[in-house]
């Protein structure tokens, strides 16, 4: 657990860190360092260049404004689930932050180094998806760019983002009144990674779910969105009936590759995406009817 | 200046009393020397190359690249080692098993035989330094057939990792008490009135998880010939005497230091190549040489623990009365003999299979066995929870057979009370028990009817409720040492402490044993303020450095207090008699005439007459009026060497429920209810037990090693090895009952292991009561959520 040589530059700016990262070929970001560093240690990544981007203070914070929460990149697990505002505005964001490895893990990890990442076992790629957030990217000469996740996730720790660019912000939408949002997940008990996540956002109108947006991870490369499950709940009522039904949907939104090891096996894992779809909307529907 | 002597002395009694560890500011403030925290001038530091792979031929190893990297200092290998250092002993031989013991290099010669043998090691002015130039050791290596499975290792045809070991048995050895043979063909002799079951039980590989890693710091001081080796150990005068069996080095030069020790679980216990191979870097360079294991090279390079595959058969009468036991069983050594590794399959496993119980033939075939894996020794209870486990197991069988409660199956076979030696079918003579006090202190504490009944109750909603309750006794406080000779154990098994009064009135206990966690620091503070009215606070105890201390065996097998402790009872109370004939000579009275209570020694009749133990320790120190013929001084040394083993016991209860839409399990109440004898602390006895029954609980849910079949460890890091967590665990209820032990001076019996040693199995036996009524009766350890599920599936499938 001794990581190799490497050239350490702190950047002041985000322009800064993409003409540090545009220089040196094999850079690598990094943030809280929760990701990187134990790569570092074990010595999978070896990267002659760091530079540091963690006292950028511009990508830091959470802001909440017409309907939209936007959360810069460098913001911290602790600081998203300890905000009062988001658990307000966007409460499955702060729920999940909290249930994100352990309090040493939340003070140092951040969103943006969590997404960038793209760990198929983390828990904000399912969230994220599910909630149809925004990624904001800043690349060479000040350009920027805007992408959802399904147009980021490529695949186990691969993204679209590009050598030269920076995640800076990610966007997600408020919840609505009548909307309800909850994430499930099966933690592994080494780690904490999620073996199975699944994160639900419904809106609910009376008792009838009108709309529904649901993802799957853990057992994916990447979010994988339960467009099935999300068909067979609109229109329904919110009962345990209905919400089992349409939760058993599940595997048809589960045609790709499913992840599987000797602790959870791809067809456990692949049961348990239903399971914990139908603990998500439970919970979700519990909330909704206090 | 203080006034020396009559310090007044306390009146309520300490022993008994639940102070807090005296030991935990040190500890808890970052003040505490661990071995990684040792500095020394020109220290330099060593990181070792490890085999990846299970078994294969070392062709050659090219180290000149490394050699030239930055910082350092040497680069050895085993042909630098081989004829150097001795092999690495193993110190545990139990007699007549025909035991093969290999020898074990502390770097590989020719061959690697598991993940994480040495190969190489690199000495650099940085840990850094020394790490990135193991990257340039090239070691070119032809990999061999490799086998993990301790049943397998020894069927025809499977890969041998020595010459010297036929089929990979590293020995058989028989524990045999009645006629067992006989037992099992009157009972298939007489199927109207007997029922035998038989189960295969695996009680999986586990790796021990003390918070400090391994970590030696030695140093050669050539112009005296003298080592200092700073080593995590739990026993450092062993430590002491091995080193000098493999380095050659006269004992009397060698000085170990284990002071800070940051727990063991007995992964500290054994002798390590790891520290022979820094001992070896400083005296070849003449420089203090720091080796620290990271996590994941502990994982690969620490001793594992159980690894057990059990075939275990069961006989009993109709009528609920057990009439013989039988079992074989498969213990993985790993690729050497580890310290003290075949000692705990037989001697601490064989011994116990009658456990509370009265079971008159018992018989069992023990064979070690060498795979292609890390070393395998006493971890927390060592062979005792893998005997609880079969028979508490197969008493659970044998109830749902009988159709009998399991509680009721027990009662019908517990060994009655008794308060002064028990023969058992084994050889062994328990020392006092009442099995059934704490099994009736259990059932009333849980209202056990009650339970059933809310059982009874969820089950008719579809909701999934287990109970178990087990009774266990276990075998501890080792040992007498002409039984340690008896039964191949390569040292003796006393202890000895030294009781040292200075002219203030404070006291040192220098002890041979050596806490690490356990906190004597605390408790045997406890027993000399109790004996002698000093207060706790003018008391150190100090251990853990051989220079310092006299000599003791270490702390391991729930032996320091009962052993350890009994040498400080008794070099106390040699003091109190010292003090009485001082006493008598400054009171000018007849000895016989001296009495003692509460830290003063008075006058019969006359307890204003008095001299304070304080006044005594003034008076002995400077001798001014000492009595014809006494020695100056206030100190007294006792070497206790027990008559017997020590047997504590106890009932416990798990309460699970199992939710069968996912498989987890969710330990809903923990009981446990021990006898240890009298408490010296009771909270550091809760302690204790929270801490066995948790590492207990991981084996059964939780934990376990995961080789493939290539003999990679994927358990790599606690990554993938799950340890418990404290949001998984209820608060853990302990209650006692005290039964003192007949011949320890304090009565006092073992706890540190009885938790271990008897949650694992109550909490499987719950979880498969759990699943009753699906017809489940056996799952694979750790009873992970998939394993469950999987078991439900299939069983509503069926």
């Amino acid at each position: 657990m001794y990581a190799p040589e490497f050239e350490y530059h702190r950047a002041a700016t985000v322009a800064e860190a993409i003409q540090l990262l545009s220089s040196n070929e094999d850079a690598k970001l990094i943030a809280g360092g929760h990701s990187l560093l134990p790569l570092l240690k074990l010595r999978l990544a070896r990267p002659s260049v760091l530079v540091d981007i963690g006292r950028i203070s511009e990508l830091k914070g959470i802001t909440i404004s017409d309907g939209t929460v936007r959360i810069g990149a460098l913001t911290t697990h602790w600081e998203i689930s300890s905000s009062h505002d988001l658990e307000h505005a966007c409460g499955i964001m702060a729920e999940a932050a909290g249930g994100i490895g352990d309090t040493q893990v939340r003070n140092r990890g951040t969103i943006g180094g969590n997404v960038v990442h793209a760990d198929p076992a983390s828990d904000w790629p399912t969230v994220l998806t599910a909630l149809g957030a925004k990624f904001n990217i800043q690349g060479a000469g000040g350009s920027t760019r805007t992408v959802e996740p399904g147009d980021f996730f490529v695949g186990p720790l691969t993204t679209t983002l590009g050598e030269q660019e920076v995640l800076t912000s990610i966007e997600a939408p408020t919840l609505g009144h009548h909307q309800r949002a909850e994430y499930a997940k099966m933690a592994h008990p080494a780690s904490g990674f999620a073996v199975v996540g699944a994160a639900v956002v419904v809106t609910v109108e009376g008792d009838v779910c009108t709309a529904a947006r649901i993802a799957v991870g853990g057992l994916v490369p990447v979010p994988v969105r339960m467009t099935s499950v999300e068909t067979a709940l609109v229109g329904k009522a919110l009962n345990q009936e209905n919400i089992a039904e349409a939760a058993s949907h599940a595997s048809n939104d589960l045609q790709g590759e499913i992840l599987g090891d000797f602790f959870a096996s791809a067809e456990y894992r692949k049961a348990m995406a239903e399971v914990e779809i139908r603990h998500a909307l439970f919970h979700a529907t519990e909330v909704s009817h206090h | 200046m203080t006034k020396l002597g009559g310090t007044p002395t306390m009146t309520t009694r300490i022993f008994g009393s639940g102070i807090r560890r005296r030991e935990d500011p040190r500890l808890m403030t970052g003040q505490a020397d661990y071995t990684d925290d040792i500095r020394l001038r020109g220290m330099v530091h060593a990181a070792i190359l490890r085999s990846p792979h299970a078994h294969a031929k070392i062709n050659s190893i090219d180290t000149s690249a490394a050699r030239n990297a930055p910082g350092v200092l040497a680069v050895y290998t085993g042909a630098d080692t081989d004829g150097v250092l001795n092999p690495i002993p193993c110190a545990w031989l139990p007699p007549d098993s025909d035991i093969k013991a290999v020898d074990h290099p502390a770097m590989a010669v020719d061959t690697v035989r598991y993940v994480g043998d040495a190969v190489a090691v690199v000495v650099a002015e940085s840990r850094y330094q020394a790490e990135d130039a193991l990257e340039l050791i090239n070691v070119d290596y032809s990999a061999l057939p490799s086998v993990v499975n301790p049943q397998a290792a020894m069927a025809s045809g499977a890969p041998q990792l020595h010459e010297d070991a036929p089929n990979n048995q590293a020995f058989h050895w028989v524990v045999a008490g009645g006629d067992a043979d006989a037992a099992f063909a009157a009972a298939a002799g007489d199927p109207q009135n007997h029922v035998v079951v038989s189960e295969n039980i695996v009680q999986q590989r586990l790796i021990p998880n003390a918070m400090e890693p391994r970590s030696a710091v030695a140093s050669w001081q050539s112009a005296m010939g003298e080592l200092t080796l700073w080593s995590t150990s739990q026993n450092p005068h062993i430590v002491r005497f091995l080193c000098s069996l493999v380095t050659g080095i006269g004992e009397h030069k060698i000085r170990v230091i284990a002071v800070d020790v940051g727990g063991g679980f007995g992964s500290k216990v054994a002798m390590y190549a790891d520290e022979m191979l820094a001992t070896f870097c400083t005296m070849q360079l003449g420089r203090p040489v720091k080796w620290t294991a990271t996590r994941s090279e502990g994982y690969m390079s620490t001793i594992h623990g159980r690894d057990h595959v059990q075939q275990v058969e069961m006989a009993a009468t109709k009528d609920g009365k057990i009439t013989g036991l039988r079992a074989t069983v498969y213990a993985g050594m790993g690729a050497y003999l580890s310290t003290a590794g075949p000692g705990v399959p037989t001697i601490l496993h064989g011994l116990m299979y009658s456990g509370p119980y009265e079971i008159p033939n018992v018989k069992g075939d023990i064979f070690g066995v060498f795979t292609n894996t890390t070393p395998v020794d006493a971890y927390r209870g060592a062979g005792r929870p893998e005997a609880t486990f079969l028979l508490e197991r197969m008493i659970e069988l044998l109830a749902a057979e009988l159709d009998i409660d399991p509680v009721e199956m027990r009662r019908r076979n517990l060994i009655q009370p008794f308060e002064d030696g028990h023969d058992v079918s084994t050889g062994l003579t328990y020392d006092s028990g009442n099995y059934q006090g704490t099994l009736d202190l259990a059932l009333q504490h849980v209202d056990y009817p009650a339970l059933r009944k809310e059982q009874t109750e969820l089950r008719s909603q579809g909701q999934y409720m287990g109970i178990a309750v087990s009774t266990y006794c276990e075998i501890c406080g080792l040992g007498p040492s002409q039984v340690a000779g008896a039964v191949g154990f390569g040292g003796g098994l006393w202890e000895s402490a030294i009781v040292r009064f200075y002219a203030t009135g404070k006291v040192n206990v220098f002890v041979g044993t050596s806490p690490h966690g356990q906190g004597e620091e605390t408790t045997f503070a406890q027993i000399v303020s109790d004996e002698l009215g000093v207060p706790v606070e003018d008391i150190e105890i100090i251990h853990g450095d051989t220079d310092i201390t006299p000599m003791g065996w270490g702390t391991y097998g729930s032996r320091t207090t009962v052993v350890g402790g009994a040498a400080v009872v008794l070099s106390a109370r040699k003091i109190k008699e010292k003090g009485k004939a001082l006493a008598a000579h400054l009171l000018e009275a007849a000895e016989e005439d001296i009495e003692y209570e509460d830290g003063k020694f008075f006058v019969r009749g006359s307890p204003d007459q008095n001299k304070t133990i304080q006044d005594i320790a003034l008076m002995a120190n400077v001798a001014w009026n000492m009595p014809e013929g006494m020695e100056p001084g206030l100190e007294a040394t006792t070497f206790y060497d027990p008559p017997n083993f020590s047997y504590p016991f106890g009932a416990h209860v798990a309460v699970v429920s199992v939710d069968a839409d996912n498989g987890h399990i969710v330990l809903q109440r923990y009981v446990a209810v021990d006898d240890c004898g009298p408490q010296i602390n009771p909270v550091i006895v809760e302690g204790q037990v929270h801490g066995g029954v948790v590492q207990g609980a991981g084996q059964a849910l939780w934990e376990g090693v995961v080789y493939d079949d290539n003999g990679q460890l994927l358990t790599g890091s606690m990554l993938d090895y799950a340890l418990p967590k404290a949001h998984l665990l209820p608060n853990i209820e302990v209650l006692s009952t005290v039964t003192p032990s007949p011949h320890n001076p304090l009565g006092v019996k073992g706890i540190g292991e009885t938790g271990s040693i008897a949650s694992t199995v109550t909490i499987y036996n719950a979880v498969i009561d759990a699943l009753k009524p699906l017809g489940i009766t056996k799952l694979e350890m750790p009873l992970s959520s998939q394993r469950v599920w999987q078991a439900i599936q299939q069983a509503k499938g069926a």
